[in-house]
Order: C-alpha cells, then sequence, then structure tokens
C-alpha cells in the first residue's frame, strides 16, 4: 500500500482541482435549471430548428423541461467530458512517468515487483476515479435537493454508473498506453478523450456511422438512451469493459518485461 | 559465495552495444572499483544487475541469486547510487526516506537520522529545493539507511564537495568493515586507488582488466623522471614523454639495460623511477585506437590472475600524450568552458549556494546551467 499512498498524495493537487471544477460546474448547471425551466419552451423550438446539432447530442429525444432531460445534457456533457479528460489524465502517465522525470531509477531499485508497482499503480487510479465520482455524485444530489427539485433516483443512478464506467474504460486503455511510452503522454490522453467524444458526437449525426457507437465508450453514454430506456445498453458495456481489461492485462503484459531507461 | 558474479552477460540496444560477454566476480566483502569511461558499459552493467533493463545473453547472479528470477530478493539486500539523483517533484527528504524504507518495509528511521546528521542534510527541506550535491546526499541516505549488504555505487561522488567525499568513503569504509560488499563505479581512479581493494576497467562493453588495485598499478611500466641531458632517440617502449626545464619525465616499459646504458652514455643530475598511478595504466589500455584489439585480448587474459606488462603494441607505438590529452580521455577532472576570455573558478559546500550564485549573476535558472 505504500505505493498507493504515494500515488495519491503525488496526484492531490490534480484531484483537488479536477474534482473541484467538475463539482462547480454540475451545481452551477442545476441552479440555472429553475431560471430556465420557464423559458424551456422557447428554447426547444430554438433547438428542434436546429438539424443535426440537437441531434449530436441527443436533444432531439430528451424533453430539456424537465430535470432529468435538463440534466442528462447539460450535466451530462460536462460530467462526461470533464470525467473523460480526468480519467485520462490519471492513467495516461502513470506508469511511464518514472521515466519521463527520471525517477525510474529510484523506484526500481527497491524489492517492489514491477506486477506490484502494476497493481499499486492501477488501484490509485480507480480510486482516484472513484473518488471524483462520488463526490461529483454527492454534489449533483445534494444541488438538486437544494433546488426544489425531486431526485430521479433511477436515472441519476443511471447517467453516473454510465458516466463511471466511461471513466474506467478509458483509464483502462490510457494505462495500457502508459506502459508504452516513456515520455510525454498528457497529450495523448486528452487526444484519446476528445477522439472518443467527437466519435460518439459523429455516430448521432450519421445513420452510416453508427457503428462507432461500439467503439467509443461515450456510445453507452447517450442520456437520451438511458432515459428512454431506463437501462444501459449491456453489449456496448460489456465490449467496453473487455477492452479495458484487455489494455490492462497488455499493460501487465508489457511493463513486467520493459526496460527501464 | 560471491557478491556478484557474471557469466558472458550481454546487453545490446538494438544494434547498439551495450556490454559484451562481461565475466566478472566480485566477493562478498570486497571493496570492488569498476573503472571506464562515459559510454563504456559501466551503467549497462548496473543497470542491468539491478533488472532495470533485461540482458541479451548470458547471466549473471547476486548472492547467488540469479538477477532476473530473484530480483526483490537481492534487491532487498541491495542499497543503490545512481549517478543522477532525482526524486518526485513536490516532496521533502524525510518523504523521500520515508517513501523508500516504507518500500523496502523497514523502519529506518534512526539511521536515517545517524546518516543526516553525518552528511549534513536537513530532512525537512523540499528535494526540488536541493542543489544538486545535496540531492546526492538524499541519494546515499536511500542507498544505506537500510543497512545493505551489497552496495551498488554508479558515480557517487560527483556534485559532492571534498569535505562530503571524505566523510562518505568513510561511511563506505566502515561499511565494508562490517561485512558490506561495495561496488564502485567511477571514473575518478584516484578514489578507486585510494578506497578498492580490486578494481576492473571496462572499455567499449568488455572488461579488459580485473585484478587488485596494487597490480594493475604494479605495472612492469615504470615512471621515470631525471633531471639531466640523457639521449632516448631510439628507445622503445617510452609514452606519455613530458619535457620541461631540463627535465624529462616519461612512461617506460621497454628494456631496463638499454635505458640504463643510455643514463650512463648521458649527463645525469638526479633521477627517480616509481611505480605509475592508477590514472596511467588506465591510460595505457586506453591510448591507442590502432592496439585496442590486442589490448582487450591480453586483459581478457589478465581476469585470471595474470598481470603481464602493456601490449606489445603499446610498448612499440611509445605514443606520447600531453597533460590536456590525457584529461579529455579521462574526462573525471571538473569540465571547464573552453571558450576564449578568463575563466572563474567558484569553490564551496555543497549547499553553499554556488550554483544560486552563477544564476543570480548569469539569470539563468539551474536547468539551463
Amino acid at each position: 500500500m505504500t505505493l498507493v499512498r504515494h500515488e495519491l498524495k503525488q496526484g492531490r493537487t490534480a484531484f483537488i482541482i479536477w474534482t473541484a471544477a467538475i463539482g462547480f460546474l454540475l451545481a452551477v448547471c442545476v441552479f440555472l435549471f429553475p431560471e430556465m425551466k420557464g423559458q424551456m419552451e422557447d428554447v426547444s423550438d430554438m433547438f428542434s430548428s436546429m438539424g443535426s446539432f440537437t441531434a449530436a447530442f441527443g436533444m432531439d429525444r430528451l424533453n430539456f423541461g424537465t430535470l432529468i432531460g435538463f440534466y442528462a445534457i447539460e450535466c451530462g456533457n460536462v460530467l462526461g467530458l470533464g470525467g473523460a479528460f480526468y480519467a485520462s489524465l490519471c492513467a495516461v502517465g502513470i506508469l511511464c512517468k518514472e521515466e519521463k522525470e527520471r525517477t525510474a531509477e529510484f523506484l526500481l531499485t527497491h524489492p517492489v515487483s514491477r506486477r506490484r508497482i502494476i497493481t499499486e499503480k492501477l488501484a490509485a487510479v480507480l480510486i482516484q476515479i472513484t473518488a471524483m465520482n462520488l463526490i461529483v455524485y454527492a454534489v449533483s444530489i445534494g444541488s438538486i435537493t437544494l433546488v426544489g427539485e425531486t431526485v430521479p433516483w433511477k436515472e441519476i443512478h443511471l447517467l453516473h454508473l454510465a458516466y463511471y464506467l466511461l471513466q474506467l474504460e478509458l483509464a483502462g486503455i490510457c494505462f495500457g498506453l502508459s506502459a508504452f511510452m516513456r515520455k510525454g503522454s498528457v497529450g495523448a490522453g486528452l487526444g484519446l478523450a476528445a477522439v472518443m467524444y467527437f466519435l460518439n458526437l459523429i455516430a448521432n449525426i450519421a445513420e452510416s456511422a453508427e457503428f462507432l457507437k461500439y467503439v467509443t465508450p461515450f456510445g453507452y453514454c447517450e442520456g437520451a438512451d438511458i432515459v428512454d430506456n431506463g437501462r444501459l445498453d449491456g453489449t456496448l458495456i460489456i465490449i467496453g469493459m473487455t477492452i479495458c481489461f484487455v489494455c490492462i492485462f497488455i499493460a501487465y503484459l508489457k511493463y513486467t518485461k520493459k526496460d527501464i531507461h | 559465495m560471491d557478491a556478484i558474479q557474471t557469466r558472458s552477460l550481454t546487453k545490446y540496444y538494438g544494434k547498439a552495444r551495450g556490454i559484451i560477454d562481461l565475466n566478472l566476480a566480485v566477493a562478498e566483502g570486497e571493496f570492488f572499483g569498476f573503472i571506464g569511461p562515459n559510454g563504456a558499459g559501466k551503467s549497462t552493467t548496473i543497470r542491468t544487475l539491478l533488472g532495470l533493463i533485461s540482458p541479451t545473453g548470458g547471466s549473471a547472479e547476486i548472492f547467488g541469486r540469479d538477477i532476473a528470477r530473484e530480483r526483490e530478493a537481492i534487491l532487498q539486500k541491495t542499497g543503490y547510487m545512481p549517478s543522477e539523483a532525482m526524486f518526485y517533484p513536490g516532496m521533502r527528504v524525510r518523504d523521500v526516506l520515508k517513501l523508500s524504507a516504507g518500500l523496502r518495509k523497514s523502519d529506518c528511521q534512526r539511521e536515517a537520522d545517524k546518516l543526516c546528521e553525518r552528511l549534513q542534510l536537513e530532512p525537512s527541506r523540499k528535494v526540488d529545493e536541493l542543489s544538486f550535491g545535496n540531492r546526492k546526499k538524499v541519494a546515499i541516505v536511500c542507498a544505506l539507511q537500510h543497512r545493505p549488504d551489497l552496495l551498488i555505487l554508479d558515480e557517487p561522488t560527483s556534485g559532492l564537495d571534498p569535505l562530503m567525499q571524505r566523510e562518505f568513503f568513510d561511511i563506505l569504509g566502515e561499511r565494508n568493515k562490517e561485512g558490506a560488499t561495495v561496488f564502485l563505479s567511477s571514473h575518478v581512479l584516484s578514489e578507486i586507488q585510494r578506497n578498492c581493494s580490486r578494481a576492473a576497467i571496462i572499455r567499449e562493453g568488455r572488461i579488459i582488466a580485473c585484478d587488485s588495485v596494487d597490480a594493475l598499478s604494479r605495472d612492469s611500466t615504470k615512471r621515470v623522471t631525471v633531471h639531466g641531458h640523457v639521449p632516448l632517440e631510439g628507445l622503445e617502449g617510452i609514452r606519455d614523454r613530458q619535457d620541461a626545464d631540463g627535465t624529462v619525465s616519461f612512461l617506460y616499459s621497454g628494456d631496463m639495460n638499454r635505458l640504463l646504458r643510455a643514463f650512463a652514455d648521458g649527463q645525469v643530475s638526479d633521477l627517480t623511477v616509481s611505480e605509475p598511478d592508477l590514472e596511467e595504466v588506465f591510460l595505457h589500455y586506453y591510448e591507442t585506437a590502432d592496439g585496442s584489439r590486442e589490448a582487450v585480448s591480453e586483459g581478457s587474459g589478465r581476469q585470471t590472475g595474470s598481470t603481464g606488462g602493456a601490449s606489445e603494441e603499446n610498448q612499440r607505438t611509445g605514443s606520447t600524450m600531453d597533460a590536456s590529452e590525457r584529461s579529455r580521455r579521462i574526462g573525471s577532472i571538473g569540465d571547464v568552458s573552453e571558450r576564449s576570455g578568463s575563466q572563474i573558478g567558484g569553490t564551496g559546500k555543497s549547499g553553499f549556494g554556488k550554483a544560486a550564485s552563477v544564476q543570480k549573476d548569469c539569470g539563468k535558472d539551474g536547468e539551463e546551467l
């Protein structure tokens, strides 16, 4: 657990900044809802005239005038994109930072097996992502309660669970990448999260690109689908989690045999 | 049982040479020196022994344990000090030492306190704010605080002021007397000669000589310094000749009778014949590119205990080398700017603000310097 504690300390500042930023934006969105609720008819008319743009964000199928419709779109984007960036950043540098910062000779000359290093670093990533999601969830529930709205528990749980799984999948992919990299990694992590996000927008706009939903984890985080169906898409999640586990497995294979420079 | 034993240990980085067929045996309790210039393969050897990189061929054991299969057990008994002391940003010295002890699952607080006191290291300082010399001290404490049976030190004294170097070697000497094996990699020959009982010389990835430091220095070559006029022309086996103010100094590995006859034919007012120091022996192994193969093959023979003289090729060549060339080849003397204009030196103990003064005067940060 020494390494887990060390990694958590190392990532403390980033954790606080990202959690505070996502939580704050989420709370601001929720606090805006009562004011916007009265204007939603005009807003809905405006969105309906925007064609593919509304489809891209799932706004053609969600009612902006209800809390859950508003939450799934506005808060979904904040937590979806923010959480994806944080999870990717958290994982993409975790295995290669010793080589980048030239601290590998310090860590890897202690009597700790490579497998244990990977496991403890992975645990640190999971703890940070889980803690961020729990805090953001609490902020979200608290904000909804404070504005006097009824909490739509089932939909909120499903949405937050979907975003948590999305973050786990991206973190798993980035963790795998981290085992192969030696230097710069931040760009790769942010780039991957952004590409996945835009792939989902494309899949929403063009019918011929719908297969992209099987590629991007944002595919199973589509608020409109979750609210409409009242459940998550099991197939997409199984595919996503399989990708996640395969990437983590590859990280173990690579890092245990890697020459550390 | 040997503390370190390598058998044909080889490492290639793609097609680039790291180390080739390295055969080395370091007995338990030895203070062993590992000498070679930059890029010779010293760090590759150490990194392979510590499991940071995998060998391309051959095998190695530390305390009878295979480096590939029993890495954790080996590292539990080993203390390592890297040439570059880098630590995680934002940590204080005490946190680094605690992390190191925690990774070893041992409580090293008392020993760490003792070492910090001897090395004048403040545990409350942030590692980011430390000078290079003080970061080296942190690395020393990390390597020693768990009282390891084997110490592997890669260029440990670079950045340490002379007083700290002396304290550091005092500590190493104490640990060695208590039974610890010390494997000291360096290109500062004087510290190998002062502290080590045996040493190996590595060149282009191969061990070219391995013997006691005394035996390596007790080459048949002699340093001859003569005042007066002596006809040295035609004498074979003269190297590193330096002439100044009626005095000639040279390394001689030729026929001693011919040299005495040359003295008899000349006018000698004073004569000194002495053993060459390790630095001169080291240069002998590195001095001619043409003689490299011969030196390697001869060196391989010496690993089995022979203490033969300089290679015939080198004896024939009798090449000379001036002081600046020697400095360039050794590379152990502090680097000095070669730009034209005056050069101003600065001296002081580690942490006395030498780097900060230069940064202030030059308007640059430490990284750029």
